[in-house]
Formats: structure tokens, sequence, C-alpha cells
């Protein structure tokens, strides 16, 4: 009897699924979709979801190559929407009254709207936040490195990794006493800045190992001792901290950055309504706190901290004291042009010899 | 005087297998030796160890008197030329032939001039300029022997060069080796499963069996005088029996098959009782409508024809004896014959001296 | 009859027209386009050269393009030299299973992916890796010993990933070439190393330069193993195009550095073809 109801219901609720049933088609990171996760959405819902994991560079590029199709929800840095939206319209605006707002911790959500806003158009809303700052092996660089620009000390020498994208060339910035934030709007002046920033990495090559490429690298130089000063996300410091209780995530003198990754809609996505219904979901506290194992860092999920794990909490209080929760540099949308002048720089820095 | 190559001892094993078993010959000047034989006889093992390819298990190579087991193959003073004549298809046919002066350091003017004296020779001149693929079977092959030939080396070796030739050409080449032989005055020691080439050719012929030479002679001695059952089966055509020897007659013997066919044959020294194999040509047998006209002959048979095997001048009768042996005999083209058909009586008969007989152990 | 091994003929002619068509002309066509524009502003843009201009004004662009067209010009002549022998004993010396052992084992490291195979160099050369400590182990070093990043750990990458490419036209090549040939070249006075230049390598030479040319296109186009084991200093063009296209978002740029790539490769094989005194249908066919 209990076997039949079971039968039917089952079958009740595939006909159900099927009926509305739309495949979510996810271009996310690593972590932010954890298999659990999709097959609780899956049962719920009864939509299917097929995730693609990439970085910002590559989500951008393959909805740039598609005008905006391929997929159905896409999770860039906040401030990759604007830019982007206004040079290729990749994506859609967004219909926040779909949205469960009481979900969201509500500055984050407030901010994240603003600073994606083109046109009056709102084009996302926040997911998963973190920073970025240095990953040390206290014990043997803890003394010496307090901020980027240490990682230049000689006492560091070939024990150092970072990578040659933007957070580094911004990082070094503000280490170095400038505020690249702020001279987002003139460009001469953030060229000017920027010089600055090539000839200290330029100076600096020969203290670093080697510039990493995947967060799997630099772990591996770090956990093998090869690396004892780097650049990183905090997660990674977290991560490599249950093996060795010397290395850490710590936030640097002149401030950790910090990025908020979104939820936008590629312009050409054919399930909105999955789409809406996945934010929804994962936003859930109990979901979020989920997420937040798999991917090491907090989400913009308001009650999701009761659900987080003890040891990640204990950890982020240890590399965050109240003081360095304020000093984060939360990054601003980037203007057109301003990653030309970064390219080039980048570019000298690697051929410097 | 000084013979140009002498082998002796000459024993090469391959593992268990001896390829080569204790060969000794000696090959006078401005000669032209062949050595002949079934193919895996071992041939073509002696033919690579003179040239170098192969170090004998033992045993001695001297070429002009003077040992060169410890010359290396570049230094020897003999040349090859290969089964399918190995010219260089990189190079056109003046770089070919040039390539053993050019080794030699010779001086560009003077390399040319010997390669058109070469080219002259062998009656291309003027083809210096081609290349490998465009001549024709014939003139590779001489081209091949002008490559070797300019080195004038003591011997040049010849390994079954003519066998990738068709008939008609091979036929031509076989002339004209032996007059290039002649003209360049070199000795030739020719390796070859071609009777006929090596009867046409040669002053002096080997015939070589499972490693062992059987017979050394010229092309006669081989023909009418072997030495061994092998050599009477291998070179030319025969009619073979086994019988076994009723009496001795001096040189002669009397015998029969097994087929209890009596007989009158040659043979030395054999044995009253003892076995023997016997070998009559076709070519030697007489066939005759009567037989008065066989009077002469010590064997004389009566028979019926059962074919006729018609090939121009080797065309040949089978005759069908009284008791059920068939035997081929050469049909003579004088025209006595040319009524002859299936089913005809004939008379055949052959001498005591053309019946060649062995003791068969 | 006819009409029939006529459909036959385009069903055949078909794939290999859509094959061009889409998956190699279209895109370059549209490439070209790409790279011989300029941004405005926000999606407008305009007919322009700049980028080329840019590309080639630039030192830094020129000088990782010089410098990726010769080292993989060196890596080609390396491979080849290593391969030479390799091919020669295999298809020459080596008899039956031992031939066939041999050439498998040129193939196995091809089994897995060029990924896997250059973290695999990563694992060894690394500084707590294998070798170093083997380094230490036998006392030949006193402390760890740092084997990557490095232009000559580089090299070692791009020669083991094309070795392969290099072995298989060249053992084709001298197995075809008679022995007996060699042997001539010997009996007739020459020594090892003149049958080597005059006989064997001319023979080969078909070999040779298709060998290299498929070896210096993939050297030429690599990514994985100029950025994992060449380290900080190792600019690869094809990292610059990667950079263009996926972070910068400079399709303009990243396009001309396409097209650049393409005449270099297509300039460099024709000089190969040129000095060798070989045409492209010789060679291929």
């Amino acid at each position: 009897m209990t076997k039949t109801l079971l039968m039917a219901s089952t079958l009740l609720a595939g006909l159900a699924g099927a009926a509305q049933a739309d495949t979510l088609r996810l271009l996310t990171w690593g972590g932010y979709a954890p298999e659990d996760v999709v097959a609780m959405f899956e049962a719920e819902t009864g939509h299917t979801v097929e995730v693609t994991l990439s970085n910002n560079e590559e989500m951008i590029a393959k909805l740039r190559a598609t005008g905006g199709g391929g997929f159905d929800l896409a999770q860039p840095s906040q401030d990759r929407v604007m830019g982007p939206q206004m040079e290729f319209g990749i994506y859609k605006p967004m219909d926040v009254s779909k949205l469960n707002q009481d979900l969201f911790i509500p500055s984050m959500l407030k901010a994240t709207m603003a600073n994606t806003t083109v046109n009056g158009d709102v084009y996302g809303v926040p997911h998963v936040w973190g920073t970025s700052g240095l990953v040390l092996n206290t014990a043997e660089a803890g003394d010496v490195v307090k901020d980027y620009t240490d990682l230049c000390a000689p006492e560091v020498a070939g024990k150092v990794s970072y990578r040659l994208k933007r957070p580094t060339l911004i990082g070094f910035a503000f280490a170095m006493g400038e505020d690249p934030f702020a001279a987002y709007g003139d460009e001469a002046k953030y060229r000017e800045i920027m010089e600055k920033v090539e000839a200290k990495l330029t100076e600096c090559k020969a203290n670093v190992k080697t510039y990493w490429g995947g967060g799997d690298e630099l772990m591996n130089l770090v956990r093998s001792g090869e690396v004892t000063a780097s650049m990183a996300w905090d997660t990674g410091g977290w991560k490599l901290n249950d093996d060795n209780a010397d290395i850490t995530f710590v936030a640097p003198a002149s401030g950790a950055l910090g990025w908020i990754d979104t939820f936008v809609l590629p312009a050409k996505g054919q399930s909105d309504d999955a789409a809406y219904a996945w934010i929804n979901f994962v936003m859930q506290p109990e979901v979020a706190a989920k997420i937040t194992a798999a991917a090491g860092n907090f989400t913009a999920s308001a009650g999701a901290d009761e659900f987080a794990e003890a040891g990640l909490k204990a950890k982020y209080q240890a590399s965050f004291p109240p003081e360095a929760v304020d000093n984060i540099k939360w990054y601003p949308p980037v203007p057109a042009g301003l990653e030309a002048i970064e390219g080039e720089v980048l570019d000298r820095v690697q051929a410097a010899n | 005087m000084t013979p140009d190559l002498e082998c002796v001892g000459l024993v090469k094993r391959f593992g268990d297998t001896t390829a080569v078993d204790n060969v000794s010959f000696s090959v006078p000047p401005g000669s032209f030796f062949s050595i002949l034989g079934p193919s895996g006889c071992g041939k073509t093992t002696i033919m690579r160890m003179i040239a170098g390819f192969l170090d004998p298990t033992s045993g001695d190579i001297r070429i002009k008197g003077g040992s060169v087991l410890d010359t290396p193959p570049n230094k020897r003073p003999v040349n090859m030329v290969f089964q399918h004549l190995a010219l260089f298809p990189m190079m056109t046919i003046a770089e070919n032939i040039g390539y053993g002066l050019r080794r030699r350091g010779m001086g560009k003017a003077e390399i040319a001039r010997k390669v058109d004296e070469a080219l002259d020779r062998i009656g291309l001149p003027g083809i210096g300029a081609r290349k490998v693929d465009e001549l024709s079977g014939g003139q590779k092959q001489r081209v091949a022997i002008a490559r070797c030939m300019v080195l004038e080396p003591d011997v040049l070796l010849l390994d079954e060069p003519l066998g990738a030739l068709d008939l008609k050409l091979r036929e031509h080449m076989k002339v004209e080796l032996k007059a290039l032989q002649a003209a360049f005055d070199t000795t030739f020691v020719y390796i070859t499963h071609d009777q006929s080439e090596a009867l046409v050719m040669s002053d002096q012929i080997a015939v070589m069996n499972a490693g062992r030479f059987e017979q050394v002679g010229t092309g006669q001695d081989l023909y009418y005088r072997p030495d061994t059952p092998f050599v009477a089966g291998f070179i030319g055509e025969s009619n073979r029996w086994k019988g076994r020897i009723e009496a001795v007659d001096g040189g002669q013997v009397q015998l029969r098959t097994e087929s209890g066919l009596a007989m009158r044959a040659t043979g030395a020294g054999l044995a009253q009782g003892a076995r023997a194999e016997i070998f009559v040509r076709p070519e030697s047998i007489r066939l005759a409508s009567s037989e008065d006209a066989l009077s002469g002959f010590d064997n004389r048979l009566q028979g019926t024809v059962t074919s006729l095997l018609f090939n121009g001048a080797a065309s040949r009768v089978l005759v069908e004896d009284d008791v059920g042996e068939t035997l081929e005999v050469t049909l003579p083209q004088s025209g006595e014959f040319s009524a002859l058909k299936r089913g005809d009586a004939v008379h055949i008969g052959w001498g005591a001296g053309q019946a060649t007989c062995f003791g068969a152990g | 009859m006819r009409s029939q091994s006529r459909i036959a003929f385009y069903l055949l002619l078909t794939p290999l027209v859509l094959w061009l068509g889409l998956l190699i002309v279209i895109p370059h066509i549209d490439m070209l386009l790409i790279s011989l524009r300029e941004r405005i502003s926000f999606g407008v843009y305009d007919r322009s050269l700049l980028q080329y201009e840019k590309a080639l004004t630039e030192p830094l662009y020129l000088r990782t393009f010089a410098r990726t067209a010769v080292m993989s010009i060196l890596a080609t002549a390396i491979t080849l030299i290593i391969a030479f022998p390799v091919a020669y004993y295999i298809a020459k010396m080596a008899k039956g299973r031992l031939q066939q052992v041999l050439f498998l084992l040129c193939l196995i490291p091809f089994y897995v992916s060029e990924l896997v195979r250059t973290f695999g160099w990563m694992i060894l050369l690394r500084e707590t890796g294998i070798v170093s400590n083997l380094l230490q182990w036998t006392g030949l070093a006193d402390q760890p010993v740092e084997l990557l990043y490095t232009d000559a750990t580089m090299m070692v990458g791009l020669v083991y990933t094309s070795m392969l490419f290099m072995v298989v036209p060249l053992v084709t090549t001298l197995e075809s070439l008679d022995d007996s040939v060699i042997e001539a070249g010997y009996d007739l006075g020459g020594n090892g190393f003149s049958v080597l230049r005059e006989i064997i390598i001319p023979h080969a030479m078909p070999g040779i330069v298709s060998g290299c040319i498929v070896v210096f296109m993939l050297s030429l186009g690599n990514y994985l193993t100029p950025t994992m084991l060449g380290g900080k200093d190792s600019l690869w063009f094809t990292e610059m195009i990667y950079n263009q296209f996926i972070v910068r978002s400079n399709w303009e740029l990243g396009a001309a550095f396409g097209f650049m790539l393409l005449v270099l490769s297509s300039v460099i094989v024709w000089g190969m073809l040129a000095l060798t005194g070989r045409t492209l249908k010789e060679t291929m066919g």
C-alpha cells in the first residue's frame, strides 16, 4: 500500500516536473554548486542543472563569443558586470521582484545592485564573497611579510609566488600608498599609478619563484614548502591551515581586497524561471551554509552564519580582526579601458628580465 | 701466379645452423667464377663474407695473396653489384658512378673524366645528368657495374644481378656481362641460382649445396662429368632411376632399376650389389623408328609416345616403356620425326657412356 | 552508373568541404575581420590597421614573437637530433618484436593528456620533487635543487612532447631505405659519416622535412608546456594570444596576433621547404 502510494507520488512528481521542467545551464566557479545542493534543487523543483566551471575572464569570453547565449545563469564578480554589459551587452536585466530579497544581507544586496546598474536596470545580485590577501607560512615569513610589498623583501627571496593578474596590481598599488580605486575615473592618474606598480613588480621579479596560474598550483607550492609567502584568496590559506597550522591567510596591512561574485542572467538565457528558482533556493541559510562548506567562502545569505562550520568561522575571525574587516577594499566596477592599461603592464612585467 | 681471390676452410655458423661449411676455392686473375646453387645453399653468405659484411666463423679470405679478414668493407679492394643493384636513388648517374672516387678524395675534374670514361665503356655516354629512375633495367645494370669498376677493384662480386630482369633482357645481359668482364679484364665472382647464367658466362663454376661445394669445374665438366648425384641432377635435365649393381666390368656396370629395367652405365668405385642412382640426359637418348638404327647403343628400349612437349629447340617426347616407366627424350628438329604423334610406337637407345651412375649410400 | 559515381563523389567531397569551410576558412575570415578593427567606444568599432601597428611597434610583442619563433626552431632542431638515432635504431637495427616494442614505447607518453604529462614533469623536477631528492640522496647536491621554471626545462618539455611526431615520419622513410643501398655505400668506400651524409640523410629528407614541419608547428602552437614548465620569464606567443582573447577581452589584438602567428609558421615552413629544395607535394604526398 505504502509502496503504491510512493510510486504514485513519484510518478505525479515526475509528471508535475515534466510539465514545467527546465534545464538550468549554470556557468559558475568551483564549489558554488556542490553536488548535494544540485540534487536537492532538482528533487524540489524538477529542473535539471548542468554546471560548467570557469573563472571571471573565461565566463565573459564565453558569453561574449555567443552574444550571451549557451548559459542561463552566470556568476562573474560584481566589478565585471557593468563594463562588459556596456561593451558587449551580454546580460539581461534582472527582475528583482522575482527574488526573495529577505534572504540577502541587505547592505550587500544594495551595494551589489548599485554596482551592477546600467541605464537604470539592475543586472546582478550578490552570492559569494571573499577577499584576497596574503597566504603565509607564519613560522617562516610571518615576521617579514605584513603587506604585499613585503613579498619583495630579501628574506623571502625565491620563496614567493603571486598571480600576474589585476588583483596583484591593485594590491601592490594600495600597499604602495596609492588608491587605485579612487583613480578609476582618471585614466592618466591610473596609468601613473600602474607605472609605479610596474616598476615595483619588475624589481620584485627576482624574488618570485613562479607566477601561479591556478589555485591547485599555488596550494602545491605552499604545501610543499617551496613557497612561504604568496598573494592568494582567503579560502586557500584556510584550507592549507588544516594541513599545516603554520600556514594561514593574513589580511595585509593596507587592507585585503574584497570581491563579491554575483548572479547575472546571460542575454540569451532560456530558462529565467529556473534561474530565479536557483537563486532563491541557494540563498536559503541552510543551503548557503552547504555552499560555504564546499567553496570555503561566506555568502550574502542572511542568517547563514548560524549554520556555518565552527572551524571556518574561527579561521575567519583569526584572519580578520574587526579593524581588518573595516579595512577591506571592495572592488568597484571596472571602467572600460583600464584593463588595457593593466594588460600592458602585466605583459611587460612578465617579459622583463 | 697468385690467385685474385682465395678462400681457405671458410666456415660460417649462425647459432646452430652452419650456413657455410668448410669451403675452399681460389679464383685466378681475370677469370669469371660463378657460385651456383639453390636458394638457401649459403652462396650469398660466402659473398657477404668476401665483401666484409659478415665475419667468417673460421677460415681465411685472401685477396691477391693477403688476408682481408681485418679489413672493413669500405677498405677492401672488392666491390659488389647487389641483387637489386642498390643504385643511390638520391643521386644522378654521374654522382652514383663518382661516389667511390669522391670517397677516395679524388679531384672533381678527374672524377668527371673518369665517370665519362666509364659511361663510354658501358656504352651509355652522356647520361650522367639523368636520375636513376629514368633508366631502363639493363641500363641500370650497366651503371651498377660501372659504379664498381671505376674503383678498379681486384675482385668484382655480383649477387644475382640479373634476377630482376625479364627473360629477353636477361639473355642479352648474359652476353653483355661476359663482354664487360673481358673489357675490364677484372676477376668476377658471380653468384646465381640460374644454371644457364652460370654456364654461359663462367670460366669456372662451383656448384654449392647445403653449405658445401659439390664440384668446381668448367661448364663442360659439370655437364658431362658430374662428380655427385646433386650436380648431375642440378645441372641440366635428367631421367633418373634408383637401382642395384648386378655386375662390374671395368668402368662400366650392369645394373637393374627398381622397376626392373636392365641397363649398362658408367660409374667408378661401385661394387656388385651396391645401391646406385642413374642419370641419363634427354638429349643423350636417341629416338628411332626401328630397332636396327640403335644397334650401336648399349641400352635399347621400345615404347609408346604418351606426350609431345613442344618448346622449339628444347622440344621433348615422353615415351612409356614396357615396364610402365616414362622417359623424357629430346625430339630432334631435323624433320625426321615431324610426323610423330601420341600413341606411336618408337625405339629409344643410349650408350653406357651417357648413363652416369653414382653409389647411393 | 555514371550518375551514381557522381553522387558518391559529392558524398565524399561534402565532409571535406564542410570541414574546411566551417572549421577553417570561415573562422579565419572572421578572425581577419576582427583583427582589422579598432574599438571607438562601447560597442562601436571602426576599420583600422591599429592592431597590427601596435603588434609591430611594441617591442614586447615583437620580442615575444621572435623568442617564440627562435625557441620553436631550436626545439625542432633538438628533437631532430635526438629522434634521428632513435628512428634509425627502430627502423634499421631492431628486428621483429623489439622493433614493435620500441615503437610502442615512443607512443606510451601519448596515452595520457598533455596536461597530465606536463604535471608529470612538474612532479619530477620541482624543488621538492623526485629528481631533486635523488640528487640530494646521492650526495650530488647538498640542498634542494629547483629544476623547473627555466628555458632549459621548457625545452625538455617541448622536445618530449614532439618526439613521436618526429620519430614516426623518420622511421617510415628510413624503413623504405633498402639495406643494400647502405651496404653499397660502405662497399664503395664510404665510412659511417659519409654514408649518413650522402645516402641516409638525403633519403630520409622527406621524413625529416615533414617531421620538422609538424614539430615546429606543435612547438609554436604549444600553450601548456611553456606556461607550466617555463615559469616566470617564459612568455610564449600563444600565451599572449590567450591573454588578449580571454583575460583582457581584447579580441582585436588577439586576432592580429593570431594572424601574425599564422604568417610566421607559413613563412618558416615555406623557408624550410625552399632550403631543402622540396615542394609541399613531395613532402606530404
